[in-house]
């Protein structure tokens, strides 16, 4: 018997912390343009001391204004996506849910594409529109889940098989609509397509909008992890769950409410990337156990480390070209997918 | 640790708990707009600790219904159900779990757990959501584990052990809440004999020496009749007798409720034994 202690959990938090300062180092160094270890090393120490207008080389140039923005955006994305998917996994009660299998992503895509139709007409000022994308990928979230948790039904309860083939069949519909939308909006220019159905870190973003993104995860994520242990009971079982004393009603609103802004922020900023929310949550389980107040936490480690290594390899594989880091997730994603469900059934 | 620490944990808030169901009722319907689907029909019981109540009845009488309103997880349509003077379905989630315990049929896991984690799960009433388990717990769930003799069932994986043990280890879980009242859903529904005899002798035991009020669900009549105090017997909906079980059990009583031929009569205990000697086989005798 060995309950989880806050020591074990920092520890655990430290490892995966420095499993992603490598990685992120790795991504710095590596793309179309080689940096050496050495370079890059003199960069970050100038960087450090504050010394980067001394003399701005092309290193500094590709770290700090292309490569590391990138890696910071992913690490929230991958973020966010890990724990949206390991909290739709305990509120679905579905381990194969996920916010892209779910079709979750692609209505936050056509939330967001939606807002940024209305945008134009609607006269804002510059600050306050820029919200108005993120605002529409959670409302589309929102509204999805909804719809797809309604889908799932089965005489009055979740029946797994209906809720995925229901997520399932939403993504394709909604798919089908951000095609049409992006055609509405342009009859030329398809280059949002592959950003929309697949994602893509490489837009870069305004710095207000990076702003959004941390603090939206850490409020969201931060809200998530205060259910974490009635998420726990809420595995066992609803009827469980509230002999043992929770508030369903209360854990399934924050949760719901909290997940949808995590996959629409980060839907907004980087597109649908898939699987991630999927395939890291499972991971983590394997090596800390089911216990949600260890795993979100580390699914946050893993969902960034996830998504830094996946578009580290779609910027590098077909260099100097670049795949969209959700085929990348895709890749290894899918192939998980199937295996989980094949155990499932068998 | 010291054997009076040891006993204190284990005797708990129990001892003193009495039940009171005030002439309950409570009715299912669809919408509002509609004729209700179910109704259970305004009842009363009463339960002091230390006592076994045996819920009776065929398939949709309305057992579980009543188990839950008993629990306060569905409010009654008339009437209330007190715990210590305390009336359960307005209690708050958290403090209704540190008085009552339910065992429910059947318990499904997603990510199957080891049994220590399960059990530590009745812990969690008493604490905050990020509330890391501190000693106490341990020893309550140690304690708990041994309450229903599962010790050595601890660190074992609970999709690896039998029903029986699992059902031990559910039992413990219920323990961990150090509830005042027992509630079980069917517990013996999927346990062969000996383990159904198993269970409620541990039963017999928690409710005679950590004072208990335990409140069971069952279809098996005979066993009901050897372990329980008081019986209610419920049919469509109405709770046609609550007493002990020789003022309950009558022939023609039972026949009405159970729709077969059987007999009554006194076993060896001195309570009464139910032979159905024909037809559909409501009871195994």
């Amino acid at each position: 018997m060995q309950p989880l202690t806050l020591r074990r959990l920092l520890l655990r938090c430290a490892a995966l912390a420095a499993v992603l300062f490598v990685v992120v180092v790795l991504a710095l160094k590596l793309g179309a343009v080689q940096v050496s270890l050495y370079g890059l090393a003199r960069e970050l120490i100038r960087f450090a001391l504050h010394q980067t207008s001394e003399l701005p080389s092309n290193y500094s140039l590709i770290i700090f204004d292309i490569r590391l923005p990138r890696i910071f955006l992913g690490v929230f994305v991958g973020a966010s996506l890990a724990v949206a998917g390991t909290s739709f996994q305990a509120l679905l009660r579905n381990p194969l849910a996920d916010p892209y299998v779910l079709g979750v992503s692609s209505g936050a895509a056509v939330g967001a594409i939606l807002a940024y139709m209305i945008e134009p007409h609607l006269g804002l000022a510059p600050d306050v529109a820029v919200l108005l994308t993120p605002l529409g990928a959670f409302m589309g979230a929102l509204v999805t889940i909804a719809g797809v948790y309604l889908l799932g039904q089965r005489d009055g309860e979740i029946d797994s098989t209906t809720l995925l083939l229901g997520g399932i069949i939403t993504a394709s519909f909604l798919n089908a609509l951000i095609m049409l939308l992006l055609n509405l909006i342009s009859e030329r220019d398809h280059g949002g397509m592959s950003f929309w159905l697949m994602g893509d870190l490489s837009t870069p973003l305004q710095s207000n909008l990076q702003w959004i993104i941390r603090v939206g995860f850490f409020l969201a994520a931060g809200a998530i992890y205060t259910t974490a242990s009635d998420l726990n009971l809420l595995l066992a079982g609803e009827k469980e769950a509230i002999h043992l004393g929770v508030d369903v009603r209360r854990v399934r609103i924050v949760v719901y409410v909290a997940a949808s802004i995590l996959t629409g922020l980060a839907v907004s900023v980087s597109g649908a990337i898939g699987y991630v929310g999927l395939l890291v949550p499972h991971v983590m389980r394997m090596i800390f156990g089911s216990d949600h107040r260890i795993l979100l936490p580390t699914a946050a480690f893993g969902g960034a480390i996830a998504v830094v290594l996946a578009d580290m390899l779609a910027r590098t594989v077909v260099a100097p070209g670049e795949l969209p880091v959700g085929a990348m997730t895709a890749l290894a994603g899918a192939p998980l997918f199937i295996y989980l469900l094949r155990r499932r059934m068998g | 640790m010291s054997s009076a620490a040891r006993d204190s944990v284990a005797v708990s808030a129990a001892s003193n708990a009495i039940l009171s169901v005030e002439q309950v009722s409570y009715a299912y319907a669809s919408n509002s707009a509609q004729a209700p689907l179910f109704t259970l029909e305004a009842m009363s019981l009463q339960a002091r600790a230390g006592e076994i109540v045996a819920i009776l009845g065929p398939n949709a009488c309305g057992k579980s219904t009543l188990l839950n309103l008993i629990a306060g997880v569905l409010a009654p349509l008339s009437g209330r159900v007190l715990l210590d003077g305390f009336v359960t379905h307005t209690m708050p989630p958290r403090a209704r779990a540190q008085r009552i315990a339910m065992v429910q049929q059947e318990s499904q896991l997603l990510f199957p757990s080891r049994a220590w984690e399960f059990v530590m799960q009745g812990r969690h009433p008493y604490g905050r959501s990020l509330r890391f388990e501190n000693e106490e717990d341990v020893v309550v769930a140690r304690n708990a584990l041994a309450q229903v003799g599962a010790e050595h069932l601890t660190d074992r994986r609970m999709d690896k052990i039998s029903g029986g043990e699992k059902q031990r280890v559910i039992l413990a879980r219920a323990l961990a809440q150090q509830p005042a009242m027992l509630l079980l859903d069917e517990p013996t529904l999927h346990l062969d004999i000996a383990a159904q005899v198993d269970l409620l002798d541990a039963l017999r035991r928690l409710a005679s020496v950590s004072r208990y009020i335990v409140v069971v669900v069952t279809h098996e009549l005979n066993l009901a009749a050897e372990y329980a105090d008081q019986v209610a017997l419920l049919q469509r909906g109405r709770c046609l007798r609550v007493g002990p079980p020789s003022s309950v059990y009558q022939r023609e009583l039972l026949e009405q409720v159970f729709q077969t031929p059987l007999t009554v009569e006194t076993g060896p205990s001195g309570r009464p034994h139910v032979n159905v000697w024909s037809g559909k086989s409501t009871e195994r005798s």
